[in-house]
């Protein structure tokens, strides 16, 4: 743990930077089981992606690593703390992104921004002033102009941004986001990308955040972690993701006048065998890899249509 | 600094913080004194009747009558109002998602019903002591005693406002559950006329509330002795009004924090959403 983290070094943890640990998580309601034995890491300075289709226990897993739940059965380290256990001086390392409705409404936004940092004055040390002074975190957000206005009277992305400068004024180690751009459009969604990303570079922030979407995940996170059918059925970079949770690639080609598709774990031997044998007879090829896209379509529909539960563990892909 | 006290002591200022902005709000503010003009009507109409038995005007007998209710009703409803509609909006889990926010939350919700409350029952007996001159030959010692009635009707009640805001599903059903019984147990305590005149059961029932102490324990430090015929046995009822007080604010303040902090705990932002889907439902 590095400096200013109260929280006891856990013997246990495997790696010193492992910032959130899970293994085996287990959330059941009644007799469904919404999380089905899910074990992953997240390392200091990361920025992590949790994606999954919409029900596949997302929410749910932030939520027991806020602390705001409890799980069936797991062990669950975040900050080296049991979130259902953590103290209130764990509490002042995270921040979390919540999504306000019309909450503080008649509150204006540097008012709010200055009485939530009050809390976090206790916990600042000499590596990491707490909090970040009001005005400091409005010009991060880009709130310049609306920072004495109503709280009631922003824009659905100013708001979004007012929501990641509260989940921010305590300068955390740890930040969660659930769904931060459900709702806002593509302009907005835009400006918020570029807010996270220079979120993750501000003193070493390490990021969870959640989304429903893939182009989203891609844009984001270094890591991207697939939660689909209660576990997670892959766990990778972008690119990894993409080369290794499927070889699977497309050939295409054409041969006096008629045309053929022919699908391959091996497109490289294949053109060669092909070219060898057919020589210039052989024309408009074309060697498509199904995208990542592809991939996780076709993941998310196997496991929502019941298919295949077995299937998508030979998936399963640890980095490292 | 201790950081119970450091976060106390934030709360506070944020108590007062959301005291000012309703106080500027149009429609807070207005509700207040549409409230004070009603009462004030009310004590209009009844500034010529005498009460039965003494010497006393009805209206001088209601006045402190009012004051001693509207602690119940700006602290039980205030209260449980506050605390189910930022449930509902998420204003809470914000405070959980800080380092003692809860803490924080709590004090300033004190601190902001307890001030609203002191501004309407100050409101009312402005408007009402036009009406009722004669109590401001009120002494020191009588406007004391209000003061220590009140406060301690704060106590007795505020606590089971935050009970009913904590366990309601909706906002409408925490002004149901609290402006129902309010309204028919004040309708048997005598607030707007002498306790005397309801059926020896009824007045049993009302003796058991805290609306009918506030009101005795208003007219108590108010009015003449001699007003004390039209009460129950004829006669004052100082130690029994704190003892009935005490005993609801004690029990108020043991079953308050388990119901608050099991409330608190079930906060996520997944219950926000089922809430905010269901508010969504009611509107649409």
């Amino acid at each position: 743990m590095g400096n200013g983290t109260g929280a006891p070094p856990d013997t246990a943890a495997p790696g010193a930077d492992a910032v959130i640990d899970v293994r085996d998580l287990r959330m059941r309601y009644g007799s469904t089981d919404v999380l089905d034995g899910v074990s992953f890491t997240v390392s200091r300075g990361e920025v992590v992606t949790l994606l999954g289709p919409n029900g596949a226990g997302k929410t749910t897993t932030i939520e027991i690593l806020e602390g705001f739940r409890m799980c069936s059965a797991g062990v669950v380290r975040v900050l080296g703390a049991d979130p259902s256990r953590g103290d209130e001086h764990w509490r002042a390392q995270l921040g979390i992104v919540l999504q306000s409705w019309r909450d503080h409404g008649k509150w204006r936004v540097r008012d709010l921004l200055h009485h939530l940092g009050l809390y976090y004055v206790p916990y600042s040390t000499p590596s990491r002033r707490r909090p970040i002074p009001a005005d400091e975190l409005i010009d991060m957000v880009g709130l310049k102009e609306q920072s004495n206005q109503k709280i009631s009277k922003l824009s659905g992305g100013q708001r979004r941004r007012l929501d990641v400068a509260i989940g921010i004024v305590g300068r955390p180690e740890l930040l969660f986001l659930d769904e931060p751009t459900a709702g806002l459009d593509p302009h907005a969604r835009r400006e918020f990308h570029d807010l996270v990303h220079r979120l993750a570079d501000l003193d070493d922030t390490t990021i969870l955040l959640t989304t429903h979407d893939l182009h989203e995940a891609e844009k984001l996170a270094d890591r991207i972690l697939i939660l689909a059918g209660g576990r997670i059925v892959a766990d990778g970079s972008a690119d990894q993701l993409a080369r290794n949770v499927s070889n699977q690639a497309e050939v295409r080609w054409s041969r006096e006048g008629e045309f053929y598709v022919h699908p391959t774990d091996d497109a490289t031997a294949f053109v060669r065998e092909l070219l060898a044998q057919h020589g210039d007879k052989i024309g408009d090829l074309e060697v498509r890899r199904a995208s990542l896209e592809d991939t996780y379509m076709a993941m998310v529909h196997r496991i929502e249509t019941g298919h295949d539960n077995g299937a998508v563990t030979t998936l399963e892909r640890n980095p490292r | 600094m201790n950081p119970i006290l450091y976060v106390a002591r934030l709360g506070v200022g944020r108590g007062w913080h959301e005291f000012k902005i309703g106080l500027r709000g149009a429609d807070e503010t207005g509700f207040k004194l549409v409230f004070a003009l009603s009462f004030a009507l009310v004590l209009y109409f009844q500034r010529n009747a005498t009460v039965e038995g003494t010497t006393q005007s009805l209206a001088s007998v209601v006045l402190p009558s009012i004051l001693g209710m509207m602690v119940v009703v700006g602290s039980a409803l205030g209260g449980a109002g506050a605390l189910s509609v930022e449930r509902e909006d998420g204003t809470l889990l914000r405070a959980k998602a800080i380092p003692n926010g809860m803490i924080g939350y709590f004090a300033a919700k004190v601190t902001s019903v307890t001030l609203d409350t002191v501004i309407a029952v100050t409101l009312v007996l402005a408007t009402g002591l036009i009406f009722v001159p004669e109590l401001l030959s009120t002494g020191y010692a009588g406007w004391l005693a209000l003061i220590g009635i009140l406060g301690l009707g704060l106590l007795a009640t505020l606590p089971w406002g935050a009970v009913i805001g904590s366990v309601v599903l909706s906002p409408q059903s925490a002004f149901g559950l609290t402006m129902l019984p309010i309204g028919a147990i004040t309708a048997i305590s005598g607030i707007f006329y002498p306790i005397t005149a309801l059926a020896g059961w009824v007045q049993g029932i009302a003796q058991v509330f805290p609306v009918y102490w506030l009101g005795h324990g208003t007219r108590w430090a108010l009015l003449p002795d001699s007003a004390a015929a039209a009460e129950i046995g004829g006669s004052w009822r100082p130690l029994e009004t704190a003892g009935v007080l005490a005993a609801w604010a004690v029990a108020g303040l043991l079953v308050a924090p388990p119901v608050l902090r099991t409330m608190a705990r079930r906060e996520s932002g997944s219950a926000i959403e089922a809430r905010r889907h269901r508010a969504m439902q009611r509107v649409g």
